[in-house]
């Protein structure tokens, strides 16, 4: 089975513990199935219900499938300005 | 012409601004952030800024490719700093140039505000009691000390 890397940054990286998550990728799986499986790692607690999600540095849809070549990234609410 | 970047160096505004001049304009509006001392009622001593670079700087070439459609601007040029901010430093500035003010003054307020709601940039102050907090407009500030 072939995996997908997310990146984690800000409050998300120091809450999970790591900068990124090694996720297992079936084929057709959605950026939905990953937050469903990020979910499970300690330090999720801080996820809200709707998390954002980048794939390939552009914001994504919960029903984008993603290849395990896809740059992957959890976004925590954005604070810059 | 449009220009942005994330940069880890002081930003100079008046650099920005001689960028977008040129004879044919009649307006240049400068929108600058800068570090303050308070924030919710807090004493706020300092600023980090950290980005998911790649992403930021293209949601910011997305922006201005907005915002010169919508507004018509002849140039805008945005830089927003990372790094550890102090006091009264200048986290981002924008500067929009057009023939006529109104459009130029719009510009700056979409930039800003589509910044706030789509660039992945993130900040956590140091405050006076020694805490340090990320900042989550959308549901408060996520202790980490």
């Amino acid at each position: 089975m072939s995996t997908v890397t997310v990146q984690l940054f800000a409050s998300y990286a120091e809450s999970f513990g790591r900068p990124t998550l090694e996720i297992p990728l079936d084929p057709g799986t959605t950026v939905g199935d990953l937050v469903r499986s990020i979910r499970s790692f300690p330090g999720a607690y801080v996820l809200p219900e709707s998390p954002r999600m980048a794939v390939n540095r552009r914001f994504a849809s919960f029903d984008q499938v993603v290849d395990p070549r896809d740059d992957v990234a959890l976004i925590p609410p954005v604070a810059g300005g | 012409m449009t220009r942005s970047a994330i940069v880890t160096r002081e930003i100079d505004p008046t650099a920005l601004l001689a960028e977008v001049q040129s004879a044919e304009i009649g307006a240049i509006s400068i929108f600058a952030g800068t570090v303050r001392d308070t924030n919710d009622g807090r004493s706020v001593t300092a600023i980090d800024y950290s980005a998911y670079t790649s992403m930021a700087e293209s949601e910011l070439e997305s922006i201005l490719a907005e915002a010169r459609d919508r507004f018509g601007v002849t140039a805008i040029v945005v830089e927003h700093r990372v790094g550890s901010l102090a006091l009264g430093d200048v986290s981002v500035a924008i500067v929009a140039a057009h023939a006529h003010r109104a459009p130029a003054l719009d510009c700056t307020r979409f930039v800003i505000e589509e910044i706030k709601k789509r660039v992945p940039i993130w900040k956590r102050e140091h405050y006076a009691d020694g805490a340090l907090e990320w900042v989550d407009p959308t549901a408060g500030r996520v202790a980490i000390t």
